[in-house]
């Protein structure tokens, strides 16, 4: 069944869009290109909301490190302009899309934001909710609003940047978006280190981010998770000129593995394809089951993996990013997605987890994001509540109750 | 420029025995002051300009007090304003006659330091500097460094969203803190984050990172520690204009460099350094920067060398790079000394605290000495050039009739002007109640309600902090935060406020 498309061509006929939803109280889709549509609670809209209509980069002032876009410029459009400049976006933006299936990289600005997904150099340069100064969008009162502004340092009034972020469209519409960008390193080379147990290689990148060498990428794989690796690995990114990689390569090495270690040195070419799969989740995109992200204390990662395994979950494969901190976990599927038990486990590392991935019986029928305290329950309701009363955006996609 | 405070409730000052009478159960008699000496050391805070005297001072020192003082409030309907070490220069912590000046200095310990995950819970009332001095035997710190850091807590910190000198490459407070404990209006408390490293759902740690006392009391923070930069190693620099030193600025990052902090005085300050406490800044320069780089040996030294070049190529004057730890510091000191090395050249300054688009800065400048000269007044300058903060320090005579007034109403516009760039009405120092009243100048109406129902979310009754960020207050009923369609409130079974 199709849902009917608004098609809205500018802002005004975005206020009237949800203006018109709001009175006839049928809640919205929020759509840019709609590679997100499978994440997130299930719910059946009533019709969808077009903001492909609003594209186009506004403002790029490199020296300034700031770019503007409309909402839904596709993210690609985006990366490529900066990489012309020598500039990026530093938290790394990760892709879902292959994970159902779809083309990599067809995404656009705003539902990168919306869903605050960071990759692997979030844990050096920040989230994506660290990276958006500023934007402009319409409530679910149909009101144009905008917060923050073009400048990194900037206290004026409450943050509101840091709500949408990750607020999966549930509060306002974005239509204009204003980001930190970041010039991109020089060169950059992998460090792999083999022939260690997880939780040898897990302490190793704790150990390197204790180091001043400044690594930007710190993940673990298990044996045979990857191809071309059949043994534990521990994958250390270094990134900056050419002659502080190599020196910082050199020490780093000499720290973590008193030169007893089997290594291997990825170049930047191959550096640059494997923190591509690790943005893109591959270790586990052969995996057909349930896929689960788990954020928690680094120090706690393997503990975590350690009491899944005892509990007996059918786990078909998993990876560390963020040094130990985010897992990434495929297990065979089933109606419940094992949610309580995992959350459990999370619960005793403190930390969250969120069902990615599962189908749409599943997905309407447990929380897929983390179960919240009461009293933290309570004030994201009347937040939902402050900026789209009649929970005419994306209703029931992050919570039953909105 | 009068400033108008939100109208004395004649019910809360008539109840203040009443009120003293329940705190006393609450509280041992060292955490109350009540008589009007002890008092008065609070009337302001770093924002001098205004003062109050608060109804009564609370200093608990466990979350249960905070609690009960909050419940306390809910129930007697009195409005609270909590304070750290006093360090606003907004005054955010600026006292309500009417209202408890709740004061979190005793809240002074760091409960734990977690070298695995790479961070520290502390209280809010611990210095932003002792985090580091915590750590650093291991090698770690952390990252935001305002100028008043020696005496300035990490939980005004949160509430101030502050910076420092090297947020360009390391982020403000948003940036880097993991978990916050917080006491709601009525005592609830609110947990969030922890040692893991984003949050889920919506971001309300970063909606209280900056709100400036508004939505709760803030009593535990979790801060990210930071490994040490291997080296680090500063460039001082002169131009002969302005202009040159923000090109040089612009072209330092069009490089690709992003130094860890960059700073920019125009040739008054570097006067008034000199004067206080000479360290070796060229006084034939119109405009000192200094450039620190941190990070490996071989990297620091080879991007000198860029900077150096590049310096030459804008037409630097002077060009020293630090060849020893003490010679960094030395370039450092200056910059460090120029807010107290101001009042050698004048008895009185109100700093100001826009941030503008970079490029913009020579005609922002220009423009900023035009309207100084309107006022009779004049104006110093220093800039944390790399990420657009401007701090113009306007020179004034206190002494002097109606100079206080002319200050003033010269910074409203400054920010004006700010604003008018593409910039806005503060970087770091916060809104208070200094800036309140120009908020209508970055936001219309519709921006500033969606803000201001968020408070109406944490604070129905708007008893936290009123007075403060927002030029006008509404009662959240006026928001229409119940939207009731045909009689029917949406979701009836949550809970409304």
């Amino acid at each position: 069944m199709s849902l009917p498309y608004l098609h809205i061509r500018d802002v005004a006929d975005l206020v009237e869009a949800i203006n018109s939803a709001q009175a006839m109280n049928k809640p919205l889709a929020v759509q840019g290109s709609g590679t997100k549509t499978n994440l997130g609670r299930y719910v059946a809209q009533d019709q969808i909301l077009s903001l492909k209509a609003l594209t186009g980069v506004t403002l790029y002032e490199p020296e300034e490190l700031v770019l503007s876009a409309r909402a839904a410029t596709p993210l690609a459009e985006i990366e490529t302009l900066l990489a012309k400049n020598n500039q990026q976006l530093a938290y790394e933006p990760l892709d879902y899309a292959p994970l159902f299936g779809q083309p990599s990289n067809n995404g656009t600005i705003a539902g990168a934001l919306a869903i605050n997904a960071s990759g692997p150099r979030r844990i050096k340069a920040g989230a994506a909710r660290d990276h958006l100064l500023g934007f402009s969008a319409v409530t679910g009162r149909g009101e144009l609003i905008k917060s923050g502004g073009r400048v990194v340092k900037n206290v004026t009034g409450f943050d509101l940047s840091k709500l949408v972020c990750g607020s999966y469209g549930t509060l306002a519409a974005l239509t204009d978006i204003t980001l930190k960008v970041m010039p991109k390193a020089e060169t950059e080379k992998t460090l792999i280190l083999l022939q260690r147990t997880e939780r040898e290689c897990l302490n190793l990148l704790r150990q390197a981010t204790a180091s001043p060498h400044e690594v930007s990428g710190l993940c673990m794989i298990p044996a045979g998770q990857m191809e071309d690796f059949d043994q534990n690995i521990a994958a250390l990114r270094l990134e900056g000129p050419e002659i502080s990689v190599a020196s910082r390569c050199e020490s780093l090495c000499l720290e973590l593995t008193e030169n007893d270690l089997e290594r291997t040195l990825l170049s930047e070419e191959e550096s640059k394809l494997f923190w591509k799969k690790i943005k893109n989740i591959e270790p586990i995109k052969a995996c057909d089951g349930q896929i689960w992200r788990l954020s928690v204390a680094p120090r706690d990662g393997i503990d975590v993996i350690e009491s899944l395994q005892s509990a007996g979950l059918p786990i078909q494969g998993y990876f560390y990013d963020w040094a130990g901190g985010l897992i990434w976990l495929a297990i065979a599927p089933a109606p419940h997605a094992y949610a309580k038990i995992i959350r459990a486990i999370v619960d005793q590392a403190g930390g969250h987890g969120t069902l990615i991935r599962a189908n749409v019986e599943t997905r309407a029928s447990i929380d897929v994001f983390h179960p919240q305290p009461k009293v933290l329950a309570q004030l994201t309701s009347r937040i939902k509540f402050s900026f789209d009363p009649a929970c005419i955006l994306e209703r029931g996609r992050l919570r039953a109750e909105f | 420029m009068s400033l108008i405070m939100p109208e004395r409730e004649p019910q809360i000052m008539s109840g203040r025995e009443l009120l003293i009478e329940k705190l006393r159960k609450i509280l041992p008699a060292t955490s109350l002051i009540i008589d009007e000496t002890g008092r008065r050391a609070f009337e302001c805070d770093a924002f001098t300009m205004h003062r109050a005297l608060p109804l009564v001072v609370v200093l608990p020192e466990t979350v249960a007090q905070v609690q009960a003082i909050m419940a306390l409030a809910t129930e007697m309907n009195v409005k609270v304003v909590p304070r750290g070490a006093g360090t606003s220069l907004s005054g955010g912590s600026m006292p309500l006659e009417d209202g408890i000046l709740l004061v979190l200095s005793k809240f002074n310990r760091i409960l734990e330091i977690d070298y695995d995950n790479r961070c520290v819970r502390v209280q809010p009332g611990v210095q932003n500097l002792c985090v580091t001095k915590a750590v650093e035997g291991q090698g770690f710190y952390y990252a935001p460094d305002p100028s008043s850091q020696i005496v300035c807590s990490i939980g005004g910190n949160v509430a101030e969203n502050s910076g420092g000198v090297h947020c360009l490459k390391y982020g403000l407070t948003t940036n880097n803190i993991l978990g916050l404990e917080m006491v709601l209006v009525g005592g609830e408390i609110l947990r969030l984050g922890g040692a893991h490293l984003d949050s889920e759902l919506y971001d309300l740690m970063g909606i209280i990172t900056g709100s400036e006392g508004l939505l709760g009391v803030i009593t535990e923070v979790t801060v990210r520690i930071l490994p040490k930069a291997a080296v680090a190693r500063c460039i001082l620099l002169g131009f002969d204009s302005v202009k040159a030193g923000a090109m040089f600025v612009g072209t330092v990052i069009a490089h690709g460099i992003i130094p860890a902090g960059m700073e920019m005085m125009d040739k008054k300050t570097v006067e008034a350094v000199e004067r206080f406490q000479p360290c070796g800044y060229p006084l034939n320069a119109e405009a000192v920067v200094i450039v620190e780089l941190d990070g490996a040996q071989v990297e620091v030294d080879h991007l000198a060398n860029v900077v150096r070049q590049i310096s030459q190529q804008c037409g630097a004057t002077t060009t020293k790079v630090s060849m020893s730890e003490t010679e960094r510091l030395q370039f450092w000191a200056g910059r460090k000394n120029a807010f107290p090395a101001v009042n050698c050249i004048a008895p009185d300054y109100l700093c100001m605290d826009g941030t503008i688009p970079r490029a913009r800065l020579p005609e922002v400048l220009e423009r900023m000495d035009e309207l100084a000269q309107q006022y009779g007044l004049s104006v110093a300058n220093v800039f944390h050039a790399g990420d657009g903060n401007l701090h113009p320090l306007i020179l004034y005579d206190a002494s002097k009739d109606g100079d206080v007034a002319r200050a003033e109403n010269l910074g409203a516009d400054i920010l004006r002007l700010c604003v008018s760039v593409g910039g806005v009405l503060t970087g770091e120092h916060g809104v208070g109640v200094e800036k309140r009243d120009l908020m209508s100048e970055m936001f219309t109406e519709a921006d500033l309600e969606a803000q201001m129902r968020l408070k109406c979310a944490f604070d129905p009754a708007g008893r936290l902090n009123p007075g403060k960020v927002f030029p006008t207050l509404h009662r959240c009923a006026e928001f229409g935060m119940m939207h009731v369609q045909g009689g029917k409130i949406p979701f009836a079974h949550l809970p409304r406020f």
